[in-house]
């Protein structure tokens, strides 16, 4: 592959050679493997990122709408206490004017029950519009209602308004157990299944009319058939059950003390119905009973009801009831708590930056401060919360759940972004720019002022937008200082309790109810909206204001 | 480290030469040693340097050149672990004295340095920032006044009186340069110090600046350090040679480059080592 010419000493390399082509052809796939594992990489990445956007959508797209009815109201100056509107009884006043649309509903068991179709919160809603319009007293007014959370939740498709009434598992057992057994019959188009029953003479009385406890006999002939002993076995067999086999005893009363092979015993409606070939089905549990899908359905047809865009998602404030549920609690917490923070962690992480990079003199204390400051960056959360919740709250008192201590945590953990980004900024101004100043007889407060500060700003916005998008992201500290206050109307201080964004989230996705699920979705695809706002401001601070030099 | 102290061995050697001493120097330097830490880069330099003359100190890389440069306006001081001994005279004051502030020394000795470094704000506010914040203008008029001038001394006026207030940094780096040197001179300065000023240069823009301190020569007392002894010798009057941290020679320039006492400098300029 070599030859060297004697004369002058110089290698020659044949760079045809087969071992060199090789080689090269080696060198070409080793790029290409690296690039194909970086599209793999990337593109498994943004995949999932898409999987989990895509689900959040799903889920949370419902919340953004809510159901509402267009409802007549009259407001009754008898029930409304002009002077006091808030001791007047509107939840009469809005039970009334909801049963007007239902003619046949009078009993005072009935009327509260179709009440459970609006929302509970629909007596503030009219006490707030009484409020801003005393001149209405008196008269009907139309005013849009929203409908509670399951019909809610009905109306968008997203719960069912029956449900079947037996489940995979209980067809299964009853399929082998006793259809594929052949112990299912249908007589006069009844099913039965065939059961041993043992009359025991203990358990019975041969009097001229046997009496006894029939429901045992039951019992024990059905635990010979399954080995549960659970009320969901038990419930297979008609009620009637007991009092067919009576029925059977007092008829024949020589059969105590025998066996009856194969008594027919009556099903259950449900496992009757399946038997011949139906599915039955029972009305969902959460939205009542028949008389409830019914009457929603009556409403549904009637075209009072209407589905808007869900404006209380963003302004009200947190609620029991999911549909009422809003963020503006969470937003203007948050806002707060990153308000303070920003006060507290951008003039003190500048101001730190600015000593450790141009005036700290290099010694092993301040390679302690640095190497601490870079160490607390790695700090989980929670600790900065337990802290907060020690000095805070503990030794100085602040109010417990306040905006002002949930900035303050906050700050302490956005500190070291700031610090660390603030340094690498004013490393960044190149020295041809300190020579510079300096040159023309700029003091080294000049120097930094004028010119490196200006110059490194960029930077330290970015990061700390950066660390304030971390922040506003961050539960676990807020939920140690009880930033995760059940708030029904948004605060208006820093001292109020308040809650915040993603402890608003984590206390939706403990709920249970059914809008719950799509609020948290919402909940989360709103403070990514943020996340993706904020770093967006910081992607463009970097692009506008880069020098170049 | 070895290099080093043989270095000062060999110089110690030989009794320290007689300085010729200038009668209308601008600058006297006295046994300046400098040291970077433990390590010393300059050894007893003595030097005077007269006043509306260009001097040019030449040397190969790392000969301390550079760090004598910045001796006489302290700019050494702002590098941690720089330690200077001896003494600077500018006009017969000792720049080293403890009353001293570096910061209004450095606005009677200006310096340009190597890659152009204009400040990342208008052609206007390069200029005017000198003046405003040692408060030499007056006024506003005043102001405008003093930028003008200086712009005009450094021949950029009518290349960029259309564009004041546009970026400096927009400039070619030539005009960048002088607009440097124009910042320099802002603050009227006895002395200019040119850290290899044309070095990131093209040929055309080097003849600008070397014409432009061929003029400012009249007004102010200037040294340049100077990687291209042709530089050195096209516009300086005076030249010393540095090697390895001391003083070998310093004299007229004429006489550096066609008679040299010393055998180093006779190497250096003839091309044997550089």
């Amino acid at each position: 592959m070599t030859d060297i010419t004697a004369s002058t000493g110089i290698r020659k390399y044949d760079w045809t050679s087969v071992d060199n082509i090789k080689r090269l052809r080696k060198r070409y796939r080793a790029d290409w493997i690296l690039q194909a594992l970086g599209i793999a990489a990337v593109t498994t990445a943004v995949l999932l990122l898409g999987v989990l956007i895509l689900s959040l959508v799903i889920n949370g797209s419902s919340a953004f709408n809510t159901t509402k009815a267009n409802l007549e109201f009259y407001l009754d100056a008898k029930e409304i206490d002009r002077n006091n509107p808030n001791n007047s009884n509107f939840r009469k006043l809005v039970n009334d004017a909801f049963a007007k649309y239902f003619p046949e509903v009078t009993s005072p068991n009935e009327r509260r029950e179709l009440a459970r179709i609006l929302s509970s919160e629909v007596r503030f809603t009219l006490r707030d519009y009484v409020v801003a319009n005393p001149d209405k007293i008196g008269k009907t007014v139309a005013i849009t209602v929203p409908l509670s959370d399951p019909f809610d939740q009905l109306y968008k498709g997203i719960i069912p308004a029956r449900l079947n009434a037996l489940s995979d598992p209980e067809k299964k057992r009853f399929d082998q157990r006793l259809r594929n057994r052949g112990l299912v019959t249908l007589i006069d188009g009844k099913s039965y299944a065939k059961v041993n029953l043992f009359i025991d003479p203990a358990k019975v009385k041969a009097d001229a009319i046997p009496e006894g406890d029939f429901k045992a006999i039951v019992i024990e002939g059905i635990n010979s058939l399954f080995q549960e002993r659970t009320s969901s076995v038990y419930a297979i067999f008609d009620e009637s059950s007991a009092d067919v086999v009576k029925a059977h005893v007092v008829a024949n009363p020589d059969s105590i003390g025998k066996m009856l092979e194969g008594f027919a015993l009556p099903l259950s409606p449900f496992y009757d119905a399946y038997n011949r070939g139906e599915t039955p089905k029972i009305p969902n549990p959460r939205i009542g009973g028949e008389k409830h899908i019914e009457w929603f359905e009556r409403l549904q047809n009637s075209g009072l009801l209407v589905s808007t865009f869900s404006w209380e998602l963003f302004l009200n404030a947190d609620s029991r009831f999911p549909e009422q549920a809003g963020l503006a609690g969470a937003l203007i917490g948050s806002f707060f708590a990153l308000l303070v923070c920003f006060l507290v962690s951008f003039p003190v992480g500048i101001a730190a930056a600015l000593y450790l990079e141009e005036f700290a003199p290099k010694n092993k204390f301040t390679d302690l401060i640095e190497v601490n400051i870079n160490n607390l960056a790695a700090v989980p959360s929670v600790v900065f919360g337990l802290l907060g919740l020690a000095v805070f709250l503990g030794w100085f008192g602040l109010p417990r759940s306040a905006p002002l201590v949930g900035g303050l945590v906050l700050a302490l953990m956005t500190l070291p972004t700031i610090i660390i980004a603030t340094r690498a900024a004013l490393k960044a101004v190149p020295p041809s720019i300190r020579e510079a100043a300096l040159g023309v007889g700029a003091s080294k407060h000049q120097v930094i002022m004028h010119h490196v500060l200006p110059l490194a700003m960029p930077g330290i916005l970015t990061g700390t937008i950066i660390g304030l998008a971390q922040a506003l992201g961050e539960t676990a500290p807020l939920l140690l200082i009880g930033m995760n206050a059940f708030i029904t109307s948004a605060s208006t201080s820093i001292l109020e309790p308040a809650t915040a964004l993603p402890t608003q989230i984590y206390s939706w996705a403990d709920s249970p109810e059914r809008g719950f699920v799509a609020r948290t979705s919402a909940a989360i695809l709103v403070l990514l909206g943020f996340l993706v706002i904020m770093n967006s401001i910081a992607i463009y601070l970097r692009q506008r204001f880069e020098k170049k030099w | 480290m070895d290099s080093m102290t043989e270095v000062a061995e060999m110089s110690a050697v030989p009794a320290p030469k007689a300085v010729a001493e200038l009668h209308e120097a601008k600058i006297r330097a006295r046994n300046i040693s400098v040291f970077y830490g433990e390590k010393q880069a300059l050894f007893d330099v003595n030097i005077d340097i007269p006043n509306n003359s260009i001097t040019a100190l030449i040397g190969p890389s790392g000969c301390g050149k550079s760090t004598f440069l910045r001796c006489m306006n302290r700019m050494n001081d702002v590098i941690d672990g720089c330690r200077v001994t001896g003494s600077i005279k500018v006009d017969g004051d000792e720049i080293y004295d403890q009353g001293v502030d570096p910061v209004q020394l450095r606005a009677r000795v200006g310096m340009v340095f190597q890659k152009p470094n204009p400040f990342p704000k208008s052609i206007f506010e390069n200029i005017a920032y000198g003046p405003r914040i040692h408060g030499l203008a007056s006024s506003k008029a005043d102001l405008e006044e003093i930028v003008v001038t200086s712009l005009k001394k450094a021949g950029l006026f009518d290349e960029v009186k259309d564009r004041l207030h546009e970026p400096g940094t927009g400039l070619s780096g030539g005009q960048q340069q002088r607009l440097c040197i124009a910042r320099a001179i802002s603050v009227s300065p006895e002395v200019i110090l040119m850290d290899e000023p044309c070095s990131a240069l093209d040929p055309i823009a080097t003849a600008k600046i070397e014409e432009l301190m061929d003029e400012l020569r009249q007004s102010y007392c200037i040294v340049i350090v100077t990687h291209s002894m042709q530089q050195a010798a096209r516009v300086s009057q005076r030249t010393a040679f540095f090697h390895l941290g001391v003083l070998v020679e310093e004299g007229e320039t004429s006489q550096i480059f066609t008679n040299p006492s010393d055998s180093r400098t006779q190497d250096y300029i003839t091309g044997r080592f550089g």
